[in-house]
């Protein structure tokens, strides 16, 4: 288990969560005292009020640098990026990240499914998605596209999950390379790319 | 989804026949708007779609209705509406005569939300809103005014949080869950077609709002629009982005000064 561990040549690692992920989030980040040479981009559903109170969370509990969000911002490796809130989160060739205000899917905006189908266009086997707690199904087919695209998919236990549906649906209707729990969900960030 | 190559062989095949230039426009969003399309349609394969775009123009014009993304909402993101009213309105009173362009205005939402607050203000009588889109079919929607009525509870929250004081209700006639906003709204709005791809500068303004427009567009098109954008300023007019966009890689930005924390710019010069 160990050694299949081992993720290398990753550019991205998109995460995507509703309800209960950010406590899981927030057992992750604090601990990770850098990315080596990916960029970790956070899709949370979020209320459609919401400023950049996530954003400043995050800043706060995290030694990485938070970039803001704005559309055509570069994706730099070592940085984490948060999806804003009532915009869909895109990915574009040049690697900048772009955005979109078209229908919610999965009742969302942004959704999981729209970001990690998006990302795994353009970043295929250089692509880690990782899908934690939530009460809907959003996430399963974008883990599905990254998978397709030749990407590594990772889905928190669900026995560790607040809200186990949103996981439970992904490992039901996926093949996930891991399912882990948060704090193996850290290690295998810390070893992404050594 | 389709293919990169597909995408660039539809956006030529538009250009050829139709004249209508996509070449600008973000890709990660436009190739999603077409697949959804070619799904929605029930198309097998992107060769058919191609061909139907191709030799039948009625599908053509339905086409650019839908990979043009055309959500909007009354009173959208309220603290930007409250530093409209608050600050801008104020200063905009002081001229004898206030032009306003809403680029890019979908279905008309937000121009109708800056009428209720020009006529709150007391400047309606005094001002005339372009709003302009390149889709006829929403303009059609915008003239008339007349938006879901289920959105209303949403809308009316957006107006308070924004600082309105009136009953929102006030302000439409509801009717089989349609919302039909009063005509003295309408009357100083001018809609007409504009392309900001293709078309130039048609009239000098005091505030030009083009509010989540530029996200679907690359960053030579942005800079393009932005500077149409500042021939068509008077000196002191104001210019108001989405939330996450900005002028900043676009335009000097000696020549403007930011409001505050909301996406308004003020040409100093």
């Amino acid at each position: 288990m160990e050694e299949s561990k081992i993720i290398s040549g990753c550019k991205v690692v998109i995460i995507g969560g509703s309800a209960g992920s950010l406590n899981a989030l927030m057992q992750i980040l604090p601990d990770l005292s850098q990315l080596n040479g990916f960029a970790v981009v956070i899709v949370l559903h979020r209320k459609s009020t919401d400023d950049q109170t996530l954003e400043e969370l995050i800043a706060l509990k995290s030694n990485i640098t938070v970039k803001i969000v704005e559309d055509k911002v570069p994706l730099v490796p070592g940085c984490i990026y948060v999806a804003p809130s009532n915009y869909h989160l895109l990915f574009e060739r040049n690697d900048t990240l772009s955005l979109d205000i078209s229908e919610k899917i999965n009742y969302s905006r942004p959704s999981i499914d729209v970001s990690f189908e998006s990302a795994s266009e353009i970043y295929g086997e250089t692509l880690v998605g990782i899908l934690l707690s939530g009460s809907n199904t959003d996430g399963t087919y974008g883990l599905k596209a990254i998978k397709a695209a030749g990407g590594t998919i990772v889905v928190q236990n669900p026995t560790v999950a607040e809200m186990p549906f949103m996981p439970h649906n992904a490992i039901l209707n996926t093949s996930p390379d891991f399912v882990l729990d948060n704090q193996e969900i850290l290690e295998l960030l810390r070893s992404i790319n050594i | 989804m389709i293919e990169d190559i597909e995408l660039e062989t539809l956006i030529n095949e538009i250009y050829e026949y139709y004249g209508f230039d996509f070449s600008s426009y973000s890709r990660a969003s436009l190739k999603r708007r077409v697949n959804r399309l070619i799904h929605l349609d029930g198309f097998a394969h992107f060769h058919e779609f191609l061909s139907r775009v191709r030799y039948d123009p009625e599908y053509y014009k339905h086409m650019v209705d839908e990979i043009t993304v055309n959500v909007t909402e009354m009173f959208r993101d309220p603290s930007f509406y409250a530093v409209v009213r608050n600050e801008i309105l104020p200063l905009l009173g002081t001229k004898p005569f206030i032009r306003l362009w809403h680029a890019g205005c979908s279905t008309g939402e937000e121009v109708y939300s800056m009428a209720i607050m020009l006529k709150e203000a007391g400047l309606l009588h005094k001002s005339l809103i372009y709003a302009t889109d390149i889709n006829a079919t929403v303009l059609e929607t915008a003239k008339k005014g007349i938006f879901p009525l289920r959105m209303m509870k949403e809308y009316s929250e957006n107006y308070r949080d924004a600082g309105g004081q009136e009953d929102f209700s006030n302000y439409y006639i509801a009717n089989y869950g349609i919302a039909k906003f009063n005509e003295e709204l309408a009357e100083k709005m001018v809609f007409s077609q504009h392309n900001l791809v293709s078309d130039t500068s048609f009239n000098e303004f005091d505030l030009i709002l083009c509010r989540n427009v530029l996200i679907y567009f690359d960053n030579d098109l942005q800079k393009r629009v932005i500077n149409l954008f500042d021939e068509s300023l008077s000196v002191l007019g104001f210019l108001a982005l989405g939330t996450k966009e900005t002028i900043k890689y676009s335009i000097p930005m000696s020549k403007y000064k930011q409001l505050d924390k909301e996406k308004i710019w003020r040409k100093v010069k």
